[in-house]
């Protein structure tokens, strides 16, 4: 029965309770501490400023734009390779931003197929660092998230009305202004926030492609204030600040009423009269077009130019990918564990406590990894040495970035089985850890799977709180790409990078498959 | 001895009042109106529902705060009384053991009860391979091996057929000759309180009426019951 809950559940509910506390809020405390003596903003703080509000501001406005277009087509087009197309578009979620970002510079960059291409014909080669280059990467990832919220409102529209409407004669401008264009006003918004929100705690693109001082964002800031000058009072205001502006935007997200990204359902596509002409159809089939040799090419060009040196990667390379999965299935077991926890806490109170409860699980949205990396500097230093404990805190940290989708995929299906299975486990007497291994975990072997896929990628994939931390000898994966990419090994980094795309689908794959192995039966 | 006193149950819109005792070995219908309360009489006897005022005993013992499967009975509801991803001697064996620690003497038990059932061989098949007659079967051999002193039914056969209902109306009074249990079985259907023979508990009004004689009550039915009943 919903509302009674035993107490190991309880202990263990309040336990995930307060850590997750801990980490956002307490983090955050801690940070405003210490920026009471910090020194004044400089220009080069203001300068950060600008610089993030307007990347992220240009990424969200590209992103949406563009995405129009594309899900239009993929709205009203039925053609072959279009479900794995959409599959596709989902996969920059957890697709590492450094191996993207070798991709694009494959493409785009100085020697990137572009600019070979230009020189041959006479021209300069393309720059790729600096502002263009940070919106671009950010369209790169936020494009895919940006046209499957626009093709689920698309596909929102009840095929009804588009049949009254072919009824009564409406040209494809017409349809656009009485169907289409209300239902974008509506979703627009909402997307645009949501990846300006994604864009404002960028900082590994930043890293890699924002070029000096007037290409640095709020999150790049601190890193540099921490790492390079040590300068702990800076790197808090900073902190405040980038809280202060994710909270906003994720305040403003909360508020226009978000559409879920997450959704299935968009395989179907919608009958339509009217839109045979020609024209149309050639302007579908580019948006199409571009969209995938946008989104592909990079990726093709890490699969060509990883494979040849494959087999010779520098033992340094091995080494911390063996790190790197230690720390994915540690952050990948942590974000299971206190998804659930929380889930079966918020299943078991009532009232404001359960909303508490939501809200701190989905808190980490609003926070980001570098506030919280500094956070726990400050209040782990005093006692122990924080570089020590780098590989155990970004396992923490990713497990909390993880958090909110975990739980997002588990909370329902726990109060389905509860919903569907608990008086029958109540009546049998199945408490605890039987309830556990025999109700719960069974039924929600799907959603775990994907979870557990999820937060496993993603945290094999980061560059974030681990740069903060570590010295060279407990290099990640991804930070020793980097390494080999700033030292301009470019065909070892390639190398790197393909053996990263593997290891973070790969493990995406094999969570979510072994998931519906066993659902399935 | 089964005893309800003073018991009133609040659900906000409808309010629903027992008093009465149902004697040991008695196999009772519940029969009454859809909405007049005779699930809920029987989540409160589980201990699913907390009742407002008003105790249920059980040979004197004060039920009040147990947990639905520390108390001395074992439920059969409409569906759902399977979990789909367990095997069925699994199903069967929670009732042995809610952690499914079973030794090889308990799975032994298991095999015989669903032999008793009707159910030889079965222990391997999962519930989604299985009829609805023999889900009925797999959750009443469970009932069997609990062999808890009062056994509830919550319209457990509702989606089987007149033939099939019967059948398994047998394996009821079967079971709980076995076991020696008290059972209050709600139903929609008069032929099964007949068939289940013994004794009717009319629910109606909000009111919960004891027990009496199932012909002799719809030999002569109040009104309530003349008008659930309709004419014939």
């Amino acid at each position: 029965m919903a509302g009674r809950i035993g107490p190991v559940a309880r202990v263990a509910g309040g336990a995930a309770a307060v850590l997750v506390a801990a980490l956002t809020l307490g983090t955050l405390v801690a940070v405003a501490m210490r920026a009471e003596d910090a020194p004044q903003l400089g220009p080069a703080d203001f300068a950060a400023i600008r610089f993030t509000m307007l990347q992220a501001t240009l990424s969200a406005l590209f992103s949406v734009a563009l995405a129009i277009p594309v899900a239009r087509a993929l709205a009203r087009r039925s053609f072959p390779g279009r479900g794995l197309l959409v599959t596709l578009l989902g996969a920059p979620f957890i697709l590492p931003v450094i191996v993207a970002v070798l991709g694009l510079l494959a493409v785009f960059g100085r020697n990137g197929l572009i600019s070979q291409g230009l020189m041959l014909l006479g021209f300069e080669p393309v720059h790729i660092y600096g502002l263009h280059g940070v919106v671009l990467a950010h369209v790169f990832f936020n494009l895919p998230l940006a046209t499957r919220l626009i093709l689920q409102g698309w596909l929102a529209i009840p095929a009804e009305r588009f049949r009254l409407a072919a009824s009564l004669g409406l040209s494809p401008r017409d349809v656009a202004r009485t169907l289409e264009w209300p239902m974008l006003r509506a979703v627009l918004p909402g997307a645009a926030l949501v990846i300006f929100l994604i864009c404002t705690t960028s900082f590994a693109v930043a890293l890699a492609l924002g070029g000096g001082p007037r290409g640095t964002t709020v999150e790049l800031a601190i890193y540099q204030a921490f790492r390079f000058e040590f300068d702990l009072g800076s790197a808090a205001l900073l902190s405040l600040i980038q809280f202060a502006i994710c909270a906003t935007a994720a305040l403003a997200v909360w508020w226009v009423d978000l559409p879920a990204g997450f959704g299935g359902g968009l395989g179907r596509v919608t009958e339509r009269w009217a839109i045979s002409g020609p024209g149309l159809r050639a302007l579908d089939a580019l948006a199409i077009g571009l969209a995938a040799l946008f989104l592909l090419t990079p990726l093709a060009m890490i699969v060509a130019e990883g494979i040849p040196r494959l087999a010779d990667l520098p033992a340094s390379v091995i080494s911390a990918t063996g790190r790197s999965f230690a720390v994915a299935l540690s952050a990948a077991v942590l974000t299971i564990v206190l998804a659930l926890s929380l889930a079966t806490l918020a299943l078991g109170t009532r009232g404001w406590k359960t909303g508490a409860v939501e809200a701190l699980a989905v808190l980490s949205i609003a926070v980001s990894p570098l506030v919280i990396g500094t956070g726990l500097f400050l209040v782990i230093y005093p006692f122990a040495d924080p570089i020590s404990l780098a590989l155990p805190i970004t396992a923490l940290v990713n497990a909390l970035m993880s958090l909110p989708f975990a739980y997002r995929a588990l909370a329902p299906a726990l109060a389905e089985a509860e919903t569907v299975h608990g008086r029958l486990a109540d009546s049998l007497g199945m408490r605890g850890w039987a309830r556990l291994k025999h109700l719960i975990l069974p039924r929600l072997m799907r959603p775990l799977g994907f979870a557990a896929g999820l937060a496993a990628a993603l945290s094999m994939g980061d560059l974030g709180v681990i740069a903060l931390f570590a010295n060279p000898e407990q290099a990640t994966l991804p930070m020793e790409m980097y390494g080999l990419m700033a030292s301009f090994r470019m065909e070892q980094a390639s190398s790197a990078a393909l053996l990263l795309l593997v290891c973070s689908m790969g493990l995406f794959w094999v969570f979510d498959r072994g998931g519906r192995v066993r659902a399935a039966t | 001895m089964l005893q309800l006193e003073g018991l009133k149950v609040d659900l906000g819109a409808f309010v629903l009042r027992a008093d009465l005792s149902v004697a040991p070995g008695t196999r009772a219908a519940v029969v009454g109106p859809s909405g007049a309360g005779k699930s809920t009489l029987l989540s409160v006897v589980a201990g699913f529902l907390a009742p407002a005022e008003g105790r249920v005993l059980w040979d004197g013992r004060d039920l009040s705060g147990q947990e639905p499967g520390k108390r001395p009975l074992s439920i059969v509801f409409q569906d759902n009384n399977l979990f789909p991803h367990l095997s069925v001697a699994d199903n069967v064996g929670l009732g042995l053991s809610p952690s499914l620690r079973l030794s090889k003497d308990d799975r032994a038990r298991v095999a015989q009860s669903l032999e008793r059932v009707g159910l030889h061989g079965m222990e391997r098949r999962r519930p989604a391979e299985l009829s609805g007659g023999q889900l009925s079967r797999v959750a009443l051999a469970r009932v069997l091996l609990r062999s808890r002193p009062l056994m509830l039914l919550d319209e457990p056969f509702a989606a089987l057929g007149p033939a099939m209902r019967g059948e398994m109306l047998e394996l009821v009074q079967d079971v709980a000759a076995e076991t020696g249990a008290t059972v209050l079985m709600v139903t929609h259907d008069p032929r099964d309180a007949r068939r289940l023979g013994g004794q009717t508990i009319l629910v109606a009004e909000g009111v919960a009426r004891p027990p009496v004689a199932t012909e002799a009550l719809f030999a002569d039915p109040p009104a309530v019951l003349r008008d659930y009943l309709g004419p014939d």
